[in-house]
């Protein structure tokens, strides 16, 4: 490999070790930490990366490793591409993946192009874990992490040949995360012990007070019905809903009851038993190839819909850039998520389960 | 990969002479300058010859001068010293493209001290009008704070106009000296300043030393409260290595002046033809000629500041885009704004300060990378991928 490879710090320990591993093969490596909230504000959202304080473990680690480190401004394509999609989603009765918009538009689309274009870069490294190798046919591919209780392969489905050409995830290869906490330590770096991140990062607590605070037509009371109409209660908005769960549905009935669906047009959450949720048929739209096109017009997959969810036996069907998915055996899924299709350990590609057309 | 260092402005290395006196008083006087005894007095002394270097710098009296942390707190002392005066009078005025050390202490004034501020714009060469001050001053007026050169554009301010309006209205005047103290002649006995801060790293001195000037008959509370050292102006115990420093630096600054500070204007001409004639659209900041010796100050169309720093240090060079008190800001800068530069042009925005160690070829190198730089800077925004 030749030309300087870029690595995303986000101040936690694999993005660090994915710097360590790629500095002690001797590459030339410069760390970048990416401003994804404004300067000084969220200080008590200690899970986000984007905030001064991951900066500074950040720029600590790059530090211990000897190597270039900026900070760059990322805040206002965050703001609009990932917490903009995820307020809206929320408000449109769906479940959004931030993980996704930020891997799609944030990390792999505004940073890679920076890294390439202004700065020169010949690639961009993350402490992701999946692996992208080269095929015999010199196309690349995206691969689940070896430890599969860490992959995250799931959330980097859209990336295409292009980005991948460009993309390395050194920390997939390792055995698990205990291997990770070893070459932080081995390498001095600070964040060896530090917490991992997860869930929605840049929201400190109840994810349903920042949708409330940005889009309260999104918290007007409204009816809650069965599949048939029947109004069997009533919800404290679509905003706070989503589809599957259980709880929150103020209704008194004998029967468990879940979120079918959701109706924001007409302010109704529709309601129903286990049986009526699962569904063997979904539509996926923006469906994308890691190898560029689908295997075929039709073709027989795993899909996984959500993250760490088991893989379910599915026949997929373009239309387009939309699909249909025909699950083997019924399953819940809420709009929004990501519909990822695999072969074995291998990202065939995926898309974004579209709301079910009433 | 050879470095060049081009952001002077910023901080200076310390002078190799400065380093070794600095050493030698950690080394060999450890006294308290307040101490009676012989190590006492051996710190007094230490730190009283720096007091003379610095006052025959600006010639000042030595009595004149007050040791602080740096320019900052030179800039804190001078406008809550002089505003803490129960004088009856609460006004300040000062400018739109001062440092935030100003900027940002009139304002905190303004909202907990019942300050009245006012803030006087500028022309498009960032130069301050002195009738402006004149028509801002009125008869409870207490301080005018102007800055000497301004850190980003470089422009030199008509101080000494601007001190005899005030010194004509009774006024006491401060300037923000710390970018021309040791590059320009500053003698307080031909311009008619009561206060002036100094800062030593920005001259070949050590970080976390400066001086106020003040004008015997002015006017200044303190800020700080305890043992009463500085004559009670500054009070805790001296920095005695850091001082002896401020000393030598500002010794060597003064007698290599007159041969520097041309050499250095020469190579700041050099920056800006070459980059007015390699990269299409670069702006000049600040007043074309009276300005710092060593400040090129430019606005490039179609890049932002970040990127270009970025950029040019991954090329070797280290630059900045503005002030690097405020890096790791994305928004224009506001010494920018204020010059009534166009918003998206004011982001690029690119300062290069050459130094003592500066050399044509340094130069040559830097425009021939910027040039490569601002290419490709230019060519991704152009195109979508």
């Amino acid at each position: 490999m030749s030309g300087r490879v870029f690595v995303a710090m986000s101040g936690g320990v694999d993005s660090s070790v994915a710097a360590a591993i790629l500095a002690d093969r001797g590459e030339d490596v410069v760390g970048v930490w990416m401003r994804l909230v404004p300067a000084g504000s969220n200080a008590d959202a200690p899970r986000c990366c984007g905030t001064d304080e991951a900066g500074e473990d950040a720029r600590r680690a790059a530090a211990a490793l000897g190597i270039p480190f900026y900070a760059l401004d990322y805040a206002d394509i965050f703001g609009e591409q990932v917490v903009d999609r995820f307020v809206n989603a929320y408000a449109g009765g769906e479940t959004p993946n931030p993980c996704v918009s930020c891997n799609q538009h944030v990390k792999f689309d505004a940073l890679l192009r920076d890294v390439v274009r202004k700065f020169g870069g010949a690639r961009l490294a993350t402490g992701h874990y999946a692996r992208a190798t080269t095929g015999a046919d010199g196309r690349r591919r995206l691969l689940r992490a070896r430890d599969a209780a860490k992959d995250q392969s799931y959330a980097l489905y859209m990336l295409g040949q292009r980005e991948l050409g460009r993309i390395e995830f050194p920390i997939g290869e390792l055995r698990d995360k205990s291997e990770t906490r070893e070459i932080a330590t081995r390498f001095g770096l600070p964040t060896a012990a530090k917490a991992e991140s997860m869930d929605i990062c840049f929201v400190p607590g109840d994810y349903r007070e920042l949708v409330r605070e940005r889009s309260p037509e999104a918290f007007v009371p409204g009816p809650v019905e069965r599949a048939d109409g029947t109004v069997v209660g009533t919800h404290a908005g679509i905003g706070g809903l989503t589809v599957g769960q259980r709880s929150g549905v103020g209704v008194a009935t004998g029967e468990r009851l879940y979120v079918l669906r959701l109706e924001p047009e007409r302010g109704v959450a529709v309601v129903g038993t286990r049986n009526e949720i699962a569904t063997t048929h979904h539509r996926l739209t923006d469906v994308r190839f890691v190898a560029g096109e689908p295997p075929s017009p039709e073709f027989a997959t795993s899909v996984v819909l959500r993250y760490r969810g088991i893989p379910l036996a599915a026949t997929v069907t373009m239309r387009g850039n939309d699909a249909n998915v025909d699950l083997g055996s019924p399953a819940l899924v809420a709009p929004g998520q990501a519909a990822v299709f695999y072969a074995g350990d291998e990202v065939v590609g995926g898309g974004v389960v579209a709301r079910p057309a009433v | 990969m050879d470095r060049v260092y081009l952001d002077h402005a910023a901080t200076t290395p310390v002078d190799p002479e400065v380093a070794e006196a600095m050493a030698r008083v950690l080394r060999e006087t450890h006294g308290n300058p307040s101490s009676i005894y012989a190590e006492g007095r051996a710190a007094r002394a230490a730190v009283d010859r720096a007091r003379d270097e610095v006052a025959a710098t600006i010639n000042a009296e030595p009595s004149e001068i007050v040791f602080t942390s740096g320019g900052t707190e030179a800039d804190n002392l001078a406008l809550r010293g002089a505003l803490k005066v129960q004088d009856g009078r609460d006004g300040l005025v000062t400018t739109a493209i001062e440092h935030h050390a100003i900027l940002d202490t009139a304002r905190d004034l303004e909202q907990y001290a019942h300050v009245r501020l006012t803030v006087v714009g500028v022309d498009r060469h960032g130069v301050v009008n002195p009738a402006a001050i004149r028509e801002a001053i009125d008869g409870r007026t207490s301080l005018v704070s102007v800055m000497h050169a301004n850190n980003e554009i470089g422009t030199i301010e008509p101080i000494a106009e601007i001190g005899a309006i005030c010194r004509d209205r009774g006024v006491t005047f401060h300037s923000d000296a710390v970018q021309t103290v040791g590059a320009l002649e500053v003698d307080v006995r031909k311009i008619p300043v009561d206060l002036l801060s100094i800062n030593a790293h920005k001259f070949y001195g050590p970080k976390g030393v400066g001086a106020l000037f003040v004008r015997r008959g002015t006017r200044l509370a303190t800020m700080q409260t305890g043992g009463g050292q500085e004559k009670g102006r500054r009070t805790g115990t001296e920095n005695v290595a850091g001082i002896v420093g401020l000393g030598v630096a500002m010794r060597i600054a003064r007698e290599r002046r007159a041969t520097e500070s041309p050499r250095q204007a020469r190579l700041r001409d050099l920056i800006i033809s070459g980059v007015r004639a390699r990269v299409p659209g670069a702006v000049l900041n600040g007043h074309p000629t009276d300005r710092l010796p060593n400040n090129a100050s430019f606005c490039i169309p179609g890049t932002e500041g970040e990127s270009l720093i970025v950029a040019c240090d991954l090329e070797g060079f280290a630059v900045s885009s503005g002030s690097a008190c405020t890096s790791g800001e994305t928004d224009p800068s506001q010494v920018l704004l204020a010059l009534g530069l166009d918003r998206e042009l004011a982001k690029g925005s690119l300062r290069v300060t050459v130094g003592r160690s500066t050399t044509e070829a340094d130069v040559d190198a830097f425009v021939g990378a910027l040039e490569h730089v601002v290419t490709r800077l230019c060519n991704a925004a152009a195109v979508a991928v």
